[in-house]
């Protein structure tokens, strides 16, 4: 039963090896400046320990609320193109009909200014 | 057609919504007097439509139950479910009741118009007495007992109202405590008195849903088959319906409001306490004939009770000086020969004696307000006199009246009153002494009747002229009463016993009715033969002989009044007091139960402990309030807190549970 | 698993009122859209789908698969939906307008509000529930601070939602144990096998955490504190379609689930769902009497209608289901009533919301305060008002389900609700004062108040009316 598995333990371990291999590597022949920045954690270019009350603007609000609305939907894409001849007729008009909901959406909010930034 | 039943409910309910909601602002007599009496008029010809159509069909036919809709219906399913509807009942008793009810409050509306003119409560009258019309058809149609008991309380109410109908004025209370009351004081006694039979008719219907299971008539009726004739319960139930019967039909011992109740204006005193309220009574032990016959025991106390009361009502009757007043005692007296003839099991008779006493004593009434009208609000006989020549109308229908209660063949009152004196001698539950007492009153009563007619009608003119100016009615007022002096004339003719080559239509015609309440009781008819017309010609002796010695004392030998009065100055005082009825009970019950509300219920009970119970609690659950309204913080995280409490509770109870 | 148009025919309720929703969007963003156009066509849309669930009312079928439930028990519950949606709607615009803050998507919120609680009482399937939760749930989060200038508004919609998140994420975890233990989401399945794992401890916790979820939607005691400080904060308007639409709604699930699914009579779900009824009876009312604001007043009388309706979960029979739905239909139109009175005497400022600034209000306005009245007569179930024979129903079922405990917590407490509803009466009749509604009511909204209170004296004259209905409707 578990020798089945057998070929997977190898891929991680062959992955885990290749990853720690390619930075020692790294490490031993690449120059080495390091600065405050550079020793800090990435976070999208902010820093990453301040003060958290914080006022920015509600715009970033509106884009990430955005983002995450069509994100879902390309979850629900992605699975129903992979599956588009086994749905057939069905699956597209289904599909259509929730694009076009998420469309007049999406018509709302460019109508009420919701994608301008300024 | 039975379908139509209910419109004749009806009429008189929109009548008084219509009246009730806009009555105040028509200002117009006419119009709402017109209507008042239209609703009426209109149920009387759906009943008479209906009643004709009844003669076409074959007798078992005769009855038709219309069924509106479901009232109240408790545990639907189960074995202890009780479904009552507003269903009414159309039968040869009801139809006739019906008639009755339409018929002479149609007239007594008509004379409402003329007696009320010109008062300011004038909308107000007419809508009281409409919704009493529509209460008294709920009583007399209603196809079960909880919709009778509506009826039941709504008439009541109705004479509460009316009663008190002329709030800011008082009346003579006579007897015990000469002296004024308001009148809503005798409303007041009226609806209080009434109370207790109304308690006692509650009490059956408890027994008979306990013991039947249904509050229906067909059903509690189909039912008895099973019931041991003299069963205990069976003597309860009747006993406390015959109780409840007191209350309404003020017999001995709740007779006391009826006199009182004269302080509404005449025609409410004619309509509700002489025609048609008060018979109430008698017609619900008809009703319920079924369950009487089968326990005689009750019928023992129902005779008795009611005898005495025909005799104890005439002998006070005949000392009265307020013209309303003798003829309230002359009702008790005759409601006393009804309930008579329902004990002795003549239930026909009984029914033929509402229907002619509705007639002749509702004709006396209007007859005495009449007088009253014309005589400025002078109610005392003995500052009337001579009257005749100035309220001729009135004077000869109120005379045909008089024969008519007296008894003198072929008057209405004649037939049915002597059907009862034959009954109570000849039938299995009657007796001598119960004939012997029941005409004794009928002698009684023909003496003080007459005595009320020539104190009013005849002799001197006693009356100030100054104050008086005694004129006759209007028409609107005269042609009901003299509808009623025809009917008073020719109404006996229904019910003329066999004896007098007659058909007994009347007796024909209920016989389906109370069938099965005569198969009980085994009851066979008696024919006495010569007895029977022995008799009669007695009790028509008994008449005449109670008229001329009224005309004796009164007309020819005014001397004899006096005389008498003087010489048997006890047994007066007995009777000018009513025989301290009042009084009694005054002591008996009034005081003690004020005395002891005051001291034990009010401070004791009330104050002390059921306040302190309330108050108390009220505080604690203020400061329980200002206590627990802490725990809303206003912080989100305080409440998350709560929230996760509430979570770990809830699994910890299920999982450990 | 094809969806057939007979499925789309037989979901027209839903269907439709999605499609206004739609148009409604679509009108609003056109150049020019105008506001009364939008309002318009939401009442129209409310109209249509209350009268679809009307034709629908006799019959029960299962469409999409076994997901959802229309006609019947569904048809009942969009009638209430949709007549809760289609009375905020004509309240909220005198409301807003005097605030000049309308806007058409305050409309569409609400119709999309009331999709999602069609979702609700109609879902067969757990996942189906948690989308129409979440549909009403999300839509009731931006209802709330729709007055953005106003703090307390904004703070109250915040409250909600992080207070709404939590309780989601346990209605997601009770969902995923009866999942974990039943196999599957569908409840017709699930009921089953209810008698075998009524005895699993983990189906048990998540029928717990179900119960937990669902009471924090009808804010019932301890998971009620956000509901008196939403209920202020929200416009008063909203705050009616939260107490009345949303508390059905959420009913409706807990019915669907606990009643029409498991056979909760006699197992611990049944006396943890009695507790809460009790606590939430007890607090509602006891706290209510210290209430000085009307709003708030109304919101622990909410909290303890939803202890109420418990009971008759508790007991979890027919007669339990038909009190319910019978109390639903009552207390929708009655807190509707109430509130919508209260919107017209409230000032933009917050203002006129406590109980002296109703001193002499029936001089001054003697129909509004007469109808006022009954709206607070039968809150507190006195008959022959609505109110009664919802009470009397629920504690009927709880009593013939042995708990009769329950049922005298909840006589007593009536008793106690009885002092601040009347107080609200007593004010306006007894105390002097000139308090009236200072903007003029537009006639409409003023008539479908007076519809309201009518219905209110029929239902409690005429209870078979709903009950005879709402009788079919027991076990899927």
């Amino acid at each position: 039963m578990l020798e089945s598995y057998l070929p997977i333990f190898f891929m991680i371990a062959g992955g885990i090896a290749f990853g720690v291999v390619m930075l020692k590597l790294n490490e031993f022949f690449g120059p080495r400046r390091p600065t405050e920045e550079k020793f800090s954690t990435y976070e999208s270019g902010m820093e990453p320990v301040r003060t958290a009350r914080e006022r920015f603007s509600v715009k970033f609000y509106m884009v990430a609320v955005l983002f995450i609305l069509f994100d879902i939907e390309v979850v629900f894409l992605y699975p129903w193109a992979v599956s588009f001849r086994e749905l057939g007729y069905q699956g597209f008009v289904t599909m259509f009909v929730f694009i076009v909901i998420l469309l007049i959406g999406l018509y709302y909010v460019w109508r009420k200014g919701a994608l301008e930034w300024d | 057609m039975f379908s139509f039943a209910p419109t004749i409910v009806l009429f008189p309910l929109l009548g008084f919504l219509f009246l009730g909601l806009f009555g105040a602002r028509l200002r117009n007599e006419k119009l709402i007097g017109i209507l008042g009496s239209g609703t009426v008029g209109l149920s009387f010809l759906v009943a008479v439509a209906l009643f004709i159509h009844m003669l076409g069909l074959e007798p078992d036919q005769r009855k038709g139950i219309v069924e509106l809709f479901s009232w109240i219906g408790t545990f639907t399913g189960t074995a202890s479910s009780v479904n009552v509807s507003v269903a009414y009942q159309v039968d040869q008793l009801s139809i006739l009741m019906t008639l009755v009810v339409t018929g002479v409050g149609f007239l007594i509306h008509v004379y409402s118009i003329g007696y009320m003119h010109g008062d300011p409560g004038f909308w107000r009258f007419f809508t009281y007495l409409n919704l009493f019309i529509f209460a008294m058809l709920n009583l007399v149609l209603a196809d079960n007992f909880l919709l009778m008991f509506l009826g039941w309380e709504g008439v009541g109410l109705c004479s509460y109202l009316l009663i008190g109908f002329w709030y800011d004025r008082k009346f003579d209370v006579g007897g015990y405590a000469p002296g004024k009351a308001w009148t809503n004081d005798a409303a007041k006694k009226a609806f209080i008195v009434n109370r207790i039979g109304d308690f006692g008719f509650l009490l059956a219907m408890f027994l008979i849903v306990v013991q039947f299971e249904s509050l229906s008539f067909d059903a509690v009726f189909g039912r008895v088959s099973v019931m041991t004739p003299g069963s205990d319960v069976m003597i309860w139930i009747t006993l406390l319906l015959f109780l409840g019967a007191t209350g309404k039909s003020a017999q001995i011992p709740l007779f006391v409001w009826l006199p009182d109740a004269m302080a509404g204006p005449t025609p409410v005193s004619a309509l509700i306490h002489a025609a048609t309220m008060v018979t109430a009574g008698v017609y619900m032990v008809a009703r319920c004939s079924i369950l009487f016959a089968l326990a005689p025991a009750t019928l023992q106390v129902v005779a008795v009770i009611g005898a005495l009361t025909a005799i104890m009502a005439a002998t006070i009757g005949l000392v009265q000086n307020d013209i309303k007043k003798v003829l309230a005692y002359s009702t008790v007296s005759q409601l006393g020969y009804m309930f008579l003839a329902m004990g002795v099991a003549a239930f026909t008779a009984g029914i033929f004696h509402v229907v002619t006493h509705a007639f002749f004593k509702a004709l006396l009434f209007l007859g005495s307000g009449a007088v009253i009208h014309g005589m400025h609000d002078e109610q005392d006989i003995q500052k009337m006199g001579g009257l005749k020549k100035y309220l001729p109308v009135t004077y000869k229908t109120f005379l045909i009246g008089a024969i008519a209660i007296a008894g003198i063949p072929p008057f209405a009152g004649f037939f049915s009153k002597d059907e009862i004196l034959w009954k109570a001698f000849s039938s299995d539950q009657g007796s001598v002494l119960l004939w012997a007492i029941a005409a004794a009153g009928a002698g009684v009563t023909a003496f003080y009747m007459f005595r009320l007619v020539i104190l009013t009608f005849e002799g001197k003119e006693r009356f100030d002229h100054h104050h008086a100016h005694p004129h006759e009615a209007p028409k609107t007022m005269t042609v009901p009463l003299i509808v009623l002096a025809f009917l008073s004339v020719v109404g006996g003719f229904i019910g003329v016993p066999e004896s007098l080559m007659g058909g007994n239509a009347l007796e024909h015609w209920l016989e389906p009715i109370f069938a099965p309440a005569m198969t009980t009781l085994r009851a066979t008819p008696h024919h006495g033969g010569i007895t029977e017309y022995l008799l009669m010609a007695l009790s028509v002796g008994i008449a005449v002989a109670g008229i001329y010695g009224a005309r004796t004392v009164y007309m020819k030998r005014q001397e004899l009044a006096d005389a008498w009065r003087s010489k048997y100055r006890r047994t007066y005082q007995v009777l000018w007091n009513k025989y301290y009825v009042d009084e009694a009970y005054d002591t008996l019950f009034v005081r003690s139960t004020v005395k002891a509300s005051e001291t034990v219920l009010w401070r004791g009970l009330d104050v002390s402990v059921i306040d302190w119970l309330v108050n108390a609690s009220a505080q604690g659950v203020a400061w329980l309030s200002s206590k627990v309204r802490l725990i809303q913080t206003g912080f989100a995280q305080r409440y998350a807190t709560i929230f996760v409490g509430g979570i770990v509770l809830v699994l910890f109870w299920l999982m450990f549970k | 698993m094809e969806i057939t148009i007979s499925d789309l025919w037989q979901s027209a309720p839903m269907v439709s009122l999605t499609l206004t929703g739609l148009v409604a969007l679509l009108v609003e963003s056109m150049k020019g859209g105008r506001t009364t156009a939008v309002y318009g066509l939401s009442l129209a849309g409310c109209a249509l789908a209350f009268v679809f669930s009307l034709w629908s009312l006799g019959s029960e079928v299962i469409v999409f698969n076994g997901m959802i439930l229309q006609g019947g028990y569904a048809s009942y519950f969009s009638m209430v939906f949709t007549s809760s949606a289609f009375f905020t709607i004509v309240l909220s615009r005198p409301y807003m307008q005097r605030l000049h803050r309308e806007q058409g998507v305050l409309y569409i919120l609400i119709l999309f509000a009331t999709v999602g609680m069609m979702l609700m009482a109609s879902a067969m399937d757990l996942i189906i529930l948690f989308l129409g939760i979440e549909l009403m749930s999300v839509c009731l989060y931006v209802l709330t601070g729709f007055v953005r200038t106003k703090v307390t508004s904004n703070e109250s919609a915040v409250k909600y939602f992080l207070l709404g998140a939590f309780a989601t994420g346990f209605l997601l975890y009770g969902i995923a144990l009866v999942y974990g233990t039943a196999g599957t989401t569908n409840l017709k399945l699930i009921s089953q096998s209810f008698a075998q794992l009524s005895g699993n401890s983990l189906f048990l916790m998540g029928a717990g955490l179900l119960v937990i979820a669902f009471s924090f939607k009808v804010a019932a005691v301890p998971f009620h504190m956000w509901a008196p400080d939403v209920y202020e904060g929200a416009p008063t308007p909203v705050t009616a379609f939260m107490s009345t639409g949303a508390k059905a709604a959420a009913f409706a699930a807990f019915v669907t689930v606990f009643i029409r699914t498991f056979a909760i009579t006699g197992t611990p779900i049944s006396e943890v769902v009695a507790f809460i009824a009790a606590a939430s009876m007890i607090l509602g009312n006891v706290t209510a009497i210290a209430q000085s604001n009307l709003k708030r007043m109304l919101a622990y009388s909410s909290i303890a209608h939803a202890g109420y309706m418990l009971s008759g979960i508790a007991a979890g029979s027919a007669e339990g289901e038909t009190g319910i739905l019978f109390y639903l239909a009552a207390y929708t139109l009655m807190n509707m009533g109430a509130f919508g009175i209260i919107s017209w005497v409230e000032q933009q400022d917050d203002t006129k919301l406590t109980f002296d600034d109703y001193a002499g209000f029936s001089a001054q306005r003697p129909v509004v305060a007469a109808m006022l009245s009954v709206f607070m007569f039968s809150l507190a179930g006195i008959p022959p008002f609505a109110g009664f024979f919802g009470k009397y129903y629920v504690f009927l079922a709880a009593v013939k389900a042995d708990l009769v405990w329950l049922a005298v917590i909840g006589v007593l407490t009536s008793v106690i609700s009885v002092y601040y509803y009347l107080r609200l009466v007593m004010v306006m009749y007894f105390r002097d004062g000139n308090a009236t509604i200072e903007e003029r009511v537009p006639g409409f909204a003023f008539a479908v108040i007076g519809v309201i209170a009518a219905l209110v004296i029929l239902l409690g004259l005429y209870p078979s009316l709903v009950v005879d209905i709402s009788k079919t409707f027991f076990k899927l």
